[in-house]
């Protein structure tokens, strides 16, 4: 692990305050109801707080994991932060430069585009059934960085060198290829603009457990290569525990742990994050199964309430000021923070700070 | 390309009915484009003595009323009829199918117009609004062809916009959109060619309904006005010859007519295979 001094220099991704939310109620119910009472209805419509004040910032050549249950917001983010999606408010940096503010629609043609790209989780369905692996490939070499077509063939066929896939397999189809080499052509269309953030979707939860281990080497050693930062987004906490250099744990669209990887998984602040990472199946024989179970339903993102903690009601810990007060991110350890009225930060922490 | 080539024999070899439909696919384009030249005998000469002579070995199909050679007639109307069809299911083909693909994929008001023009089209009864058209447009060719076209537009339009809006929040596409592709370029370039082998289909099962639409609109004298060979124009002229026995005048340019429409409805099973990459292996 490396030592946990901050980065001097401007971090690559530089998220503040970023918020996501949705409008929910369907226009249609509300013309069924009398028009008196739509008129006093017609004040804002609920809101669904999908990612709701994150902050977070990944450094050059980092890898970033990002864990999460499904609903929790991570998809939102990750659309967010490729520009899929405008937010709703906040910005992002990239290299110090503000890119959250301009419009997605045009954002294909900006000369950011080529420099966050993406690993989609499930390879079929980003593949598209009528191009072939070198049209796959080629396809964002065209249209952000044109080139002559000799120079494409020699290009495309040095991405597949690099990402492992056999050069002969580039003219079939995706039908003609197996998960793996899905994937591979996946890894190799996301880097053939020389991203500088590659956002990886559960880049393995598709492939067989075999398979999976090759793409997580193949995507560690292409790290090492090409000097990329990650964002990377799992279920599998072992593989984040393995290749991230920090975690952060979200839970319904706020980030409730942030920290060194060795720090989270060593020590968990957050119940949550007990409770997650105690899920992770052992298998030595007689290791105390200390699992933590979560009860309860999670609480309604539609405009929650401001000063109630998200993860009340299914916390086993929760105390009456989990009602009365949001606990917002506090430094537990170095690096590593954690919002929970409960967390007890490091006694040397402490020292420092006093 | 010369695997295109084996993989469009490898779609015929492998299924006799779609060999069966190609070959008269072949026969009825020989028809077309050398009719005039291949009919034995002008299919507009009269001669009163031969009037109303059953099939022989002069006169295949026999001849008509006025003595013409039926054969002549049939064979020389093919040209007009696939004409016709071709030229209609070309026209719902662009119109139908890009507005379809829009509507499916853009969704909200290009969706809404698109539907309802579809609804409207589709509230009619479909030949009623044909007749109604060329009545109001005039009898010519090239209105026979917009009815046709009119008629048929909902048909690819829904199958497109249902097809394209499967697809548009697909993982290519926002793989698409990543790569810096325009909403116009996934339109055309990503989701278009997913849906042609649909719309492959659909054209083949379209060209049928087109020849028996500009014949029926021919057959009721709404169409292509006579002394010119046309299917539906012999058909018509032959229904009254059938009660007196006369069984060969009207016929013979039926069964040009449904073979016709036989051919190009067998015909789409084996279209789509041939565009569609994963049937290839």
């Amino acid at each position: 692990m490396t030592d946990q001094t901050p980065p001097k220099e401007t971090p690559l991704l530089d998220v503040t305050a970023l918020y996501k939310l949705f409008a929910v109620g369907k226009p249609a119910a509300r013309f069924k109801r009398p028009v008196k009472e739509w008129l006093q209805a017609a004040g804002p419509s609920p809101k669904l707080h999908a990612v709701d004040n994150v902050n977070f910032t990944i450094a050059r050549g980092e890898t970033m994991g990002l864990v999460g249950e499904s609903g929790c917001g991570k998809s939102t983010l990750v659309r967010l932060l490729t520009r899929l999606l405008d937010p709703t408010d906040g910005s992002i940096r990239l290299n110090g430069e503000e890119i959250g503010q301009m419009p997605a629609k045009g954002f294909g043609s900006s000369p950011y585009r080529p420099r966050v790209q993406m690993v989609f989780q499930d390879a079929t369905d980003s593949l598209n059934p009528r191009y072939t692996a070198f049209d796959a490939i080629a396809d964002p070499i065209n249209r952000l960085k044109p080139m002559p077509s000799a120079d494409l063939a020699k290009r495309v066929a040095e991405l597949a060198d690099l990402c492992g896939l056999p050069q002969a397999l580039l003219s079939r189809f995706p039908h003609q290829l197996s998960g793996g080499q899905k994937a591979r052509v996946g890894i190799a269309r996301a880097i053939a603009v020389d991203p500088e953030l590659l956002i990886l979707d559960e880049p393995t939860a598709a492939l067989d457990v075999s398979v999976q281990v090759v793409i997580l080497q193949l995507l560690d050693d292409l790290k090492q290569r090409l000097g990329m930062s990650y964002l990377f987004v799992s279920h599998d906490l072992n593989v984040v525990r393995l290749l991230c250099d920090r975690v952060m744990v979200m839970y319904l669209g706020k980030i409730v742990e942030i920290g060194p990887a060795d720090s989270v998984f060593r020590n968990p602040r957050h119940p949550y994050t007990q409770a997650l990472l105690s899920a992770i199946p052992h298998f030595e024989p007689g290791a105390a199964s200390a699992r933590i179970r979560l009860g309860g339903e999670p609480r309604s993102p539609i405009d929650p309430s401001p000063n109630v903690c998200r993860f009340m009601g299914r916390c086993p810990k929760s105390i009456a000021q989990c009602e009365t007060a949001m606990p917002h991110l506090r430094p537990m350890a170095p690096g590593h923070e954690a919002s929970c009225h409960l967390a007890e930060p490091d006694a040397d922490l402490v020292k420092v700070i006093a | 390309m010369s695997e295109t080539w084996k993989h469009i024999r490898y779609v015929l070899t492998e299924n006799p009915v779609t060999l069966f439909a190609f070959g008269l696919f072949g026969l009825l384009l020989i028809c077309a484009l050398f009719g005039p030249w291949l009919a034995p005998h002008d299919p507009l000469f009269t001669d009163a003595a031969r009037a109303l002579k059953p099939p022989s070995a002069q006169h295949w199909f026999g001849t008509d009323a006025l003595g013409r050679d039926i054969f002549s007639r049939v064979l020389v109307a093919t040209r007009l009829d696939l004409g016709i069809a071709f030229s209609a299911v070309i026209l719902t083909f662009g119109i139908g199918a890009i507005a379809g693909i829009a509507a499916g994929y853009f969704g909200g008001w290009t969706d809404r117009v698109v539907g309802r023009i579809a609804d409207t089209i589709m509230a009619f009864p479909l030949f009623v609004l044909a007749m109604g058209i060329v009545a109001a447009l005039g009898n010519t060719v090239g209105n026979i062809v917009i009815a046709t076209a009119i008629i048929n537009m909902p048909l690819y339009a829904r199958v497109a916009r249902a097809e394209a809006n499967i697809r548009r929040n697909a993982g290519f596409v926002e793989a698409a959109r990543l790569s810096g592709n325009s909403e116009g370029r996934i339109l055309f370039m990503h989701i278009l060619p997913n849906i042609l082998p649909i719309l492959m289909v659909q054209c083949s099962l379209t060209m049928g309904y087109a020849i028996l639409n500009a014949a029926g609109l021919s057959f009721i004298g709404l169409g292509i006005a006579p002394p010119t060979p046309e299917w539906g124009i012999l058909v018509a002229e032959g229904a009254q010859y059938i009660i007196s026995g006369e069984w060969w005048v009207a016929l013979f340019p039926g069964l040009a007519l449904m073979l016709a429409v036989f051919c190009f409805n067998l015909l789409g099973d084996g279209l789509r295979d041939m565009v569609d990459p994963r049937r290839r292996t």
